[in-house]
């Protein structure tokens, strides 16, 4: 039955080498765990993604509960940490899953510096993974002040100063992300936006750019 | 011209399709036999073991997850003065970059650009600045040792700020909002009580409105931050308040101020009496006695 289905959508869309190529492709003994156990450090971008899907999926199930405005957004947090089931488990992951993909990422970068597997012809990879690495800290930025507590509004405030005092362009961008000249309204929705819409959409474009350089240029070599 | 079927073909051309037969004979993945040892597939055989390392970080999270609950504090208020801005731990080295003297004040043009801007640019050109053919860290002292210094420096700089911090809030006597809301929630639930949600609270009604002390405390301007009905705004409310503090406290408050300032002290404003006489009314605002 499956082997059915499998084959008529094969039959048209030619899927299997697709699929092949990602599941065959081989995997050098250096970066794997079984055999060597400092090749645990490779396992940091894996990680990395995993816990950006979680962040994704948990992201998806605390928009459903959460009001980007500031009269219901601390409440509606309120409501989702102690009224809803499981809300304070799905609201501790994307809490804690913040900070935790943002110290997978870093080792994932210090690997990968360390071990130089940034240099030819790698150069492009590495800097989309900055560039992934920007996006996060936007995504962690924007994120923070999403609760709409006073801890979420003042970081928000000193943040945006820091920014406005970049020369000649700071004020510009302050007022852009400010969506006017205080934080407050304006602010929270847009930078419910940028976390929910902007910087995710951003972030899967480079991933898939990440994944295809890596898969097209294959893993660095054994030091 | 005819099309040239072979029966055996699994794709073939139908009028403009753009799906094509593809030539299989190039498409192998790169392997990895230049490299010694035992490479194997990726999936199921690496995927599974690079899974069992997941697991393991998965449960550790969980435990996290459960054991700490998410911190909410209370929902903001731009008026609210003494609050200790801290972004998120990860943004802290920045912070503490730019509050030294160079960085900082009529420098902090040159703290942005130069101390965080540009090795924020240099990490995102490194495969440019470092073109040597070398991969081992060892053999690139120049790249090492700055990655290395930089990594001292967050560390340094992450630590200092987080001490700074937690001494500031030992010095002004703040509990964190978010570990205060708890433990009220706690011990409201220990009651029997509803959990507060903070700023919906039930605030009890005034109890014996007409006390003079009541005009006397619109005069020396305490409605401006208590509010006109004492119903709290920048500061907390007072109806209720005989319930959490007792006439001694009162007069203390009242004389020589709290939390650095955020309450002033009023012993210059007002005579010890009149102090006296509006902690004898506040002592009185109990949620009991407004029922």
């Amino acid at each position: 039955m499956l082997k059915g289905m499998y084959n008529w959508i094969d039959e048209r869309l030619d899927i299997t080498p697709m699929w092949r190529d990602i599941a065959d492709h081989e995997v050098p003994e250096h970066v794997n765990p079984a055999h060597h156990f400092s090749a645990f450090v490779y396992c940091f971008g894996g990680l990395t993604f995993f816990i950006t899907v979680i962040q994704i999926l948990s992201g998806m199930f605390l928009t459903m509960y959460y009001v980007p405005d500031i009269v219901n957004a601390y409440y509606s947090v309120d409501y989702l940490q102690h009224q809803v089931a499981f809300g304070a488990i799905v609201r501790g992951m994307h809490h804690w899953g913040a900070s935790l993909v943002i110290v997978m990422m870093f080792l994932h970068t210090l690997r990968v510096f360390f071990t130089g597997s940034y240099k030819a012809p790698r150069e492009m990879n590495w800097v989309v993974g900055m560039l992934i690495f920007f996006v996060m800290l936007g995504l962690g930025f924007t994120g923070y002040l999403l609760p709409w507590d006073n801890k979420a509004y003042f970081a928000t405030k000193v943040g945006l100063e820091i920014a406005g005092s970049v020369p000649w362009i700071g004020e510009y961008i302050k007022i852009l992300m400010n969506g006017g000249t205080i934080v407050g309204a304006q602010t929270l929705t847009r930078f419910f936006a940028i976390h929910v819409f902007f910087l995710p959409g951003a972030l899967l474009t480079l991933l898939a750019a990440h994944f295809f350089m890596i898969r097209k240029q294959g893993i660095s070599g054994p030091l | 011209m005819a099309h040239h079927h072979d029966p055996n073909e699994k794709i073939v051309y139908v009028g403009d399709s753009r799906i094509r037969k593809r030539d299989r004979s190039n498409v192998a993945p790169p392997d990895y036999t230049a490299f010694p040892g035992k490479s194997e597939a990726f999936i199921p055989n690496f995927l599974l073991k690079e899974w069992m390392v997941g697991v393991v970080v998965l449960v550790g999270f969980l435990v996290l997850v459960m054991a700490e609950p998410a911190p909410l504090g209370y929902p903001a208020d731009p008026l609210n003065g003494s609050f200790i801005p801290m972004p998120d731990w990860y943004f802290l080295f920045l912070y503490q970059l730019l509050k030294y003297p160079y960085t900082s004040g009529s420098y902090v043009g040159f703290g942005v650009v130069c101390m965080s801007g540009l090795p924020f640019v240099a990490l995102l050109l490194a495969p440019f600045l470092d073109t040597g053919k070398e991969r081992r860290f060892y053999r690139r002292p120049i790249a090492s040792s700055l990655m290395g210094l930089t990594l001292v420096a967050i560390v340094y700089l992450t630590w200092f700020s987080w001490n700074h911090y937690q001494e500031e809030l030992k010095i002004n006597g703040v509990i964190p909002e978010h570990i205060e809301r708890e433990e009220k929630a706690r011990e409201a639930v220990e009651k029997g009580l509803p959990r507060p949600v903070p700023g919906r609270e039930n605030i009890p009604a005034m109890v014996a409105a007409d006390d003079p002390a009541f005009k006397t405390m619109q005069e020396a301007q305490c409605i401006a931050c208590h509010g006109g009905e004492l119903e709290g705004g920048n500061a907390p409310a007072l109806r209720g308040v005989g319930d959490r503090l007792n006439k001694e406290q009162l007069v203390e408050t009242i004389t020589n101020g709290r939390n650095n300032g955020a309450m002033p002290a009023f012993k210059d404003q007002l005579s010890s009496d009149q102090i006296d006489q509006i902690a004898t009314w506040l002592e009185k605002q109990k949620a009991e006695a407004a029922q």
